[in-house]
């Protein structure tokens, strides 16, 4: 019987080299004459191990990392195929505390499964909530991802089972699903890792969803740069119309769905939900008024479930265990789990799925191991780029969405990007209006011409002009982009803007707290 | 984001395939730009007949996003990350070897047509920041050394 060992596909093993590492093994294996079976799993998450080889043995899978092409022949050489001792030797892949102490839901199979591979998503629980869904009712199943109490993992938080409600209970002869997989917040990559990994379970929340409402056609926007997801959905949406889980007649059941993937270009708005449809329709992605929302009118005047990536990758195990069993995790009005990125400067990268409650502080530490260079962590930011940066002052905050929002910070699509104390928090915050300025769709004045006035004038408190003026007029123009902004990105930039001056002043050349208020 | 293939669909092979699909525009300039690297400016007129559009709403719409260009990019496009997490990975020092090494600035490309730049604004490695892109191949926790690696060895198989 040949040994079956996994190397990850998933791009960012790939940028560490995982495909030299996985074609040496072959070459070695042949070589030396061993029958083994190299299968490219999804990555398990722990990028400092990355690229990481399993192998599998009676005991369950036993991880080496990270594994360099050089390391490869000592590795067999230590009869690695057995699971022999070496010192990249991790032990068991799952008695790994960093992802022992995690509770994986979304990303169940990510890591286990061959990502393609419709047989192994079959065995290892897969289509289970498509199975129960064609049993029930659209209201029943909006009733159990109602009752789950999932929020929209994309940023807003928005409840998602009212969504579907608005949609289900809007007639129309023509309904749509859109997953948006633009993820363009940095310090993020779980909606990446989830469609190089499992694409089928995204595959299947979106059928479950386009079957609730009575949606018969879904698009999954895709950002250019994610080319291995879209590789990987492709051929799992192929193998899914082959084995009869979308097209027409769904599994006999009369029932239809299709499903195409579209590409994105390079434009971080259109992962706003109207501007993203607009980009859809053809156009540029200027951002709509609201209202009509997109669950009445949207895709081509239709009315469109919008779903984050995560939040659809949810709903399979909601239909399959129920939506009461999701609810069981989590605190206050933040149910289930959420899929953390930890990234930026820490010492263990990676997704760390939880359920809502611990503190940042247990995540960046007894997860993360601190900062990656050693030195103390100065700040977080919490959310993407639109997001708070959070002082070590606030590390004790459940992550909730209620807590967040009380400090004025959000929890958004679960990225945390971590910085040591050589950070300048000014150059951060000119960073964030330069970002709204080169992003920025064109529709609002104080988005379009104030935030590159806010940079013009982050340039003079760096250089230290002024401050008594430039202070208050910075104030001001955040001010401004808050009220007078139609979308988040205009409206949200003063986040990461105010919360650097007002932790941070000395940053900003203010010696006191009280001057920088 | 395929590189450009040995056989090439002409523009009108492209716009015949993909014009009737809802919302065709985006689908049509990323296919022109995967044959070709780029989309000719003189393309604009075709497209914008095939859909029933406007020169202007055509020319509109490539220059609202930033990964098309109208103008053909060297044999590598370089994207290199310059958001949060990689900054706080030192992306900023590796933005000056970067341009130091190639002698260019951002949107710029070498003399010897070898090597675009472009910035971006996460790739969605930011497990493993620094990050860039050649192509398709994504590079993680890139050093100036590593960068000056992967330049060498994409230079001379140019
Ligand atoms: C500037 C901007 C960028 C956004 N980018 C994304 C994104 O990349 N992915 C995403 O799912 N939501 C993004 N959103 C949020 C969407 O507008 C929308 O709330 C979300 O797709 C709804 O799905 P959910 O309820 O499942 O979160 C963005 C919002 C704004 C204002
Ligand atoms: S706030 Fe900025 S990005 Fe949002 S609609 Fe206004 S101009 Fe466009």
């Amino acid at each position: 019987m040949s040994t079956k060992i996994y190397v990850s596909c998933d791009s960012g093993a790939l940028s560490l080299g995982a495909e030299k590492t996985a074609s040496t093994i072959a070459q070695q294996a042949e070589k030396r004459g061993l029958q083994i079976d190299l299968i490219r799993n999804g990555s398990r998450g722990m990028y400092w191990l990355e690229p990481m080889v399993e192998v599998a043995t009676d005991k369950g899978r036993i991880a080496y990392g990270p594994v360099k092409p050089e390391d490869v022949a000592g590795l067999f050489d230590a009869d690695f195929i057995t699971g022999g001792q070496h010192p990249l030797s991790q032990g068991l892949t799952e008695a790994i505390p960093y992802f022992k102490n995690q509770q994986r839901l979304t990303f169940a199979r990510v890591g286990i499964t061959d990502p393609v591979s419709l047989d192994d998503y079959l065995q290892h629980d897969g289509y289970r909530g498509l199975n129960n869904t064609l049993a029930m009712t659209g209201a029943e199943v909006v009733k159990q991802v109602t009752d789950s109490g999932l929020r929209g993992r994309g940023g807003a938080a928005f409840p998602t089972g009212i969504k579907w409600n608005t949609v289900l209970n809007t007639p129309s002869e023509q309904k749509y699903v859109i997953c948006n997989a633009d993820e363009g917040d940095s310090g993020t990559f779980s909606d990446r890792m989830i469609m190089e990994g499992d694409p089928f379970v995204l595959i299947e929340g979106m059928t479950i969803a386009g079957i609730a409402v009575g949606a018969t056609q879904g698009y999954i926007y895709l950002r250019v740069e994610y080319p291995h997801a879209h590789a990987n959905l492709n051929s799992a949406i192929e193998s899914a119309y082959q084995a009869g889980y979308l097209g027409d007649n769904i599994l006999g059941s009369g029932k239809s769905f299709h499903l195409e993937v579209r590409l994105g270009a390079g434009a971080y708005v259109c992962g706003e939900e109207t501007s993203l449809m607009e980009s859809l329709e053809g156009k540029r992605g200027l951002v709509r008024f609201k209202p009509p929302l997109p669950a009445i009118s949207g895709l081509f005047g239709k009315p469109t479930i919008v779903n984050n990536v995560i939040s659809l990758a949810s709903v399979p195990i909601i239909l399959d265990k129920g939506g009461e069993f999701y609810r069981d995790f989590g605190m206050g009005r933040s149910r289930g789990t959420l899929p953390l990125q930890l990234a930026g400067n820490i010492k263990h990268p990676g997704l760390v799925e939880l359920a809502f409650g611990p503190t940042l502080r247990e995540i960046l530490y007894d997860f993360g191991g601190g900062s990656a260079t050693g030195r103390p962590i100065k700040a977080v930011q919490v959310g993407g780029p639109l997001g708070a940066y959070m002082p070590e002052s606030q590390f004790d905050t459940p992550l909730d969405y209620e807590a967040f929002a009380q400090l004025w910070a959000v929890v958004g699509h679960g990225g945390i990007v971590v910085f040591d104390d050589t950070v300048d928090m000014a150059e951060m915050a000119r960073y964030s209006m330069e970002f709204c300025a080169i992003e920025s769709c064109g529709k609002c004045t104080p988005c379009r011409i104030g935030s590159t006035r806010g940079y013009e004038v982050l340039d003079e408190i760096i250089k230290g002009h002024d401050l008594n003026k430039n202070i208050p007029l910075l104030r001001d123009l955040c001010d401004t982009l808050l009220n007078g902004s139609l979308c988040a990105l205009g409206g949200m930039t003063p986040y990461p803007v105010l919360s650097a001056l007002n932790h941070f002043p000395e940053d900003f050349g203010v010696s006191d707290k009280a001057n920088a208020a | 984001m395929t590189e450009p293939s040995a056989v090439q669909p002409s523009i009108s092979d492209i716009i015949a395939a993909l014009k009737d699909k809802p919302g065709a525009l985006l689908p049509i300039l990323h296919g022109i730009q995967d044959a070709l690297g780029y989309i000719p400016p003189s393309s604009i007129p075709e497209i914008a007949s095939s859909l029933n559009l406007s020169r202007a709403e055509v020319h509109g719409v490539i220059s609202f996003y930033h990964y098309f260009r109208e103008t053909p990019p060297g044999k590598n496009t370089i994207h290199l990350c310059l958001a949060e997490s990689c900054q706080a990975m030192g992306a900023k020092r590796l933005e000056q070897h970067v341009k130091g090494k190639l002698g260019i600035d951002f949107h710029e490309t070498t003399a010897d047509g070898a090597f675009s730049l472009e910035p971006v604004y996460c790739l969605g490695n930011c497990a493993c920041s620094p990050a860039m892109q050649v192509g398709h191949d994504i590079y993680g926790r890139v050093s100036p050394e590593s960068f000056d690696d992967v330049i060498n060895y994409l230079g001379e198989s140019a």
